[in-house]
């Protein structure tokens, strides 16, 4: 099982290889659609990406209002 | 289709639709690659019934409001058909407001039945606001076994045996209430009448008909006047059937268009270039002849349909394309928002249609859309059957106030009489909307005269409704606009709201002050955020209330700074 920080972290990792930004460039607290330059659609590229890694199911109302990568960890920590 | 001359309510149309044809489909609802639920005419007759009847016992009474705050699926269709057989008025509000959000536009319709999904009403619960709102039914859709629901009932469960009593209702009594915006301050609910989605219904139709066999794809929220209409009330008198995905996944919709041969789908222009880029991308990565042979294909194609769209005959020619959006597409509808007239014309070229037009929710649905006699992409077409349209006060240029005159025109906004006399004035709506007829009675647009912006998705946000997220900023005082408000541009696109700062006197722009209103504007929906910020160095002009004077704020700010003084943020 992983830990909120190693969840965290490889989503981090995941959305820089994803979007193609240096990793270094993330920080959890991060708005993700101004650092990666996204819209709502793309952050839906995303969850689709953390689905195959994760092995997990998130519907698209998981990610309605959030926009940090922190919170979103907390979102996919609690489906693992 | 039906004879809509011969209803008076959407409830008697829809009715009579279930008996018409009650053994067509008339929903699909999938999630991802899952068919979930597959309705006939029939099958949603007895499911809608059972709900009618427990509404009833619950004393639910005609003229009653029930708010429904939920996705795209078969379920929000079956409650307003409920609702609408028992004579209600159905309030339907956007999922993708937050809590705080929905607690302020129940109380402001006061609507005393809610039907919403499990997530949304967790939300609600754990809203500040929502112990002091009362309910006197909340139905919850797809609860977990063991949910606490917090006195709320399970929608599946909520069921009476017994047929329900129809309550006839007449043309001018009211169908919807729908909320263009005021989130954050003075809500805006439009008044809808039978009438208006009645008559709206028949002038779409007359262009863009339905029939059964056709397939509908719900993308746009249903709660959006679009969605309402060309995605419930449209094919349903027609006989024909609706697809709803629970996923906007790109990955999804690509798999729906072919597994269910959808036949229309409405698009906002995010999801329409989205689809572009696409396409482009698989074009480009085509080896070089390939390619060079789809050009010349696409050459052709161009030329063949100049005149008006030839679907057969641009299958035959684009199999490959045509095939990927399942080889029925007759036509994508968009509208709502600004679109480029480039990614119109891509897929026009491509040989499918887009109806391009334009609306807005206290006209109904669409005013103008385009008649493909032929295809323009770079106006929103020519006004519907029924729609008056006029230019008030043309400039040099021809360009002025589009103005709208028509059955489809809202009764009233909701409680704000002083703003339904400045919106409809001597039976004309005033839109807010720049605009100028062309030679052959096409609408072009050129912007706004309101302080608004639309987005890509199709969002109209208020600069007023969102400014209380900056309430406490430590600056003498704020205002948010619209670039285009302060700047005219005449033309429409790259919308964006600036934030104008007052500092007090010596304060200095800090660090400390930026990072404050990057963290505050965070805290909107990434669609209504500031984009960009100025520093103003008078006091704002206010009223003997002390309420800004926007439009003299405005005015001088856009004589005095370029647009170019606006700082990212």
């Amino acid at each position: 099982m992983r830990t909120p920080d190693q969840t965290l972290d490889e989503i981090l990792s995941l959305a820089a290889a994803h979007f193609k930004v240096p990793r270094e460039k993330l920080q959890p607290d991060d708005d993700f659609f101004k650092t990666l330059g996204i819209n709502s659609l793309q952050t839906l590229d995303l969850l689709t990406r953390l689905e195959q890694h994760f092995q997990v199911e998130l519907p698209d109302y998981e990610l309605q209002g959030v926009s940090d990568f922190r919170t979103l960890a907390g979102r996919i920590q609690t489906r693992l | 289709m039906l004879n809509l001359d011969q209803y008076a309510s959407l409830g008697a149309a829809l009715r009579d639709a279930l008996d018409r044809w009650p053994n067509e489909v008339c929903l699909i609802e999938a999630d991802r690659d899952r068919e979930k639920t597959r309705l006939t005419y029939s099958d949603f007759k007895e499911t809608a019934r059972p709900l009618a009847r427990a509404l009833e016992d619950a004393e639910f009474r005609p003229g009653d409001r029930a708010a429904i705050i939920m996705t795209n699926q078969s379920k929000w269709l079956i409650s307003a058909y409920a609702i609408f057989h028992c004579g209600g008025i159905v309030v339907p509000l956007d999922y993708k407001l937050t809590a705080a959000e929905h607690l302020l536009l129940l109380a402001h319709c006061e609507a005393k039945f809610l039907i919403i999904e499990y997530h949304l009403w967790r939300a609600l619960t754990q809203s500040p606001g929502f112990q002091s709102h009362e309910f006197k039914i909340a139905l919850v859709t797809e609860a977990p076994p063991n949910a606490d629901l917090s006195g709320a009932y399970r929608w599946e469960e909520f069921r009476r045996k017994g047929d329900p009593v129809f309550v006839p209702r007449q043309r001018e009594d009211v169908a919807c209430i729908v909320y263009s915006s005021g989130t954050g301050g003075r809500p805006k609910g439009c008044v809808l009448t039978h009438d208006n989605y009645l008559e709206q219904c028949k002038s779409l139709t007359t262009w863009y008909p339905f029939w059964p066999g056709v397939r509908y794809l719900s993308i746009l929220p249903t709660n959006h006047a679009i969605d309402f209409m060309v995605g419930f009330i449209g094919p349903f008198v027609c006989g024909a059937c609706v697809v709803h995905l629970r996923t906007l996944r790109p990955e999804y919709v690509r798999d729906a268009f072919v597994r269910y041969k959808i036949t229309y789908v409405s698009l906002v222009p995010m999801v329409l270039k989205n689809l572009e880029r696409g396409l482009q991308a698989k074009f480009d990565e085509l080896p070089a002849a390939k390619r060079f042979l789809l050009h010349r294909l696409v050459a052709l194609n161009k030329v063949l349909t100049r005149r008006r769209p030839r679907v057969g005959l641009s299958r035959k020619l684009l199999p490959q394309v045509h095939q990927a959006f399942g080889g029925e597409l007759l036509a994508l509808i968009t509208g709502g928002a600004f679109v480029e007239p480039s990614t119109l014309q891509f897929f026009y070229d491509l040989g499918i249609p887009v109806a391009n037009g334009y609306g807005l929710t206290e006209a109904g649905t669409a005013l103008t859309l385009n008649d493909l006699k032929p295809f323009r992409a770079d106006t929103v077409g020519k006004p519907l059957p029924g729609v008056e349209l006029r230019i008030l006060n043309p400039d040099s240029d021809g360009i002025g106030e589009v103005a709208v005159r028509s059955r489809t025109v809202m009764a009233r906004y909701l409680d704000d009489p002083e703003l339904t006399a400045e919106t409809i004035v001597e039976g004309w709506l005033l839109t807010g909307d720049l605009g100028r007829f062309d030679g052959r009675g096409h609408l072009q647009l050129f912007g706004r005269k309101k302080n608004m912006i639309v987005t890509e998705g199709g969002k109209n946000i208020y600069p007023e409704d969102i400014e209380t997220v900056f309430d406490g900023l430590p600056v003498k005082e704020y205002c948010v606009f619209a670039a285009n408000y302060l700047w005219p541009a005449k033309q429409l696109g790259q919308e964006y709201l600036v934030l104008v700062l007052r500092l007090e006197q010596n304060q200095q722009l800090t660090d400390a002050l930026r990072q404050d209103i990057e963290a505050r504007n965070r805290r909107l929906p990434d669609f209504k955020r500031v984009a960009r910020f100025v520093v103003w160095d008078k006091d704002f002009p206010r009223t003997a209330s002390m309420k800004i004077k926007r439009a003299a704020l405005a005015d001088e700010i856009g004589k005095s700074l370029d647009r170019a003084a606006a700082v990212g943020l």
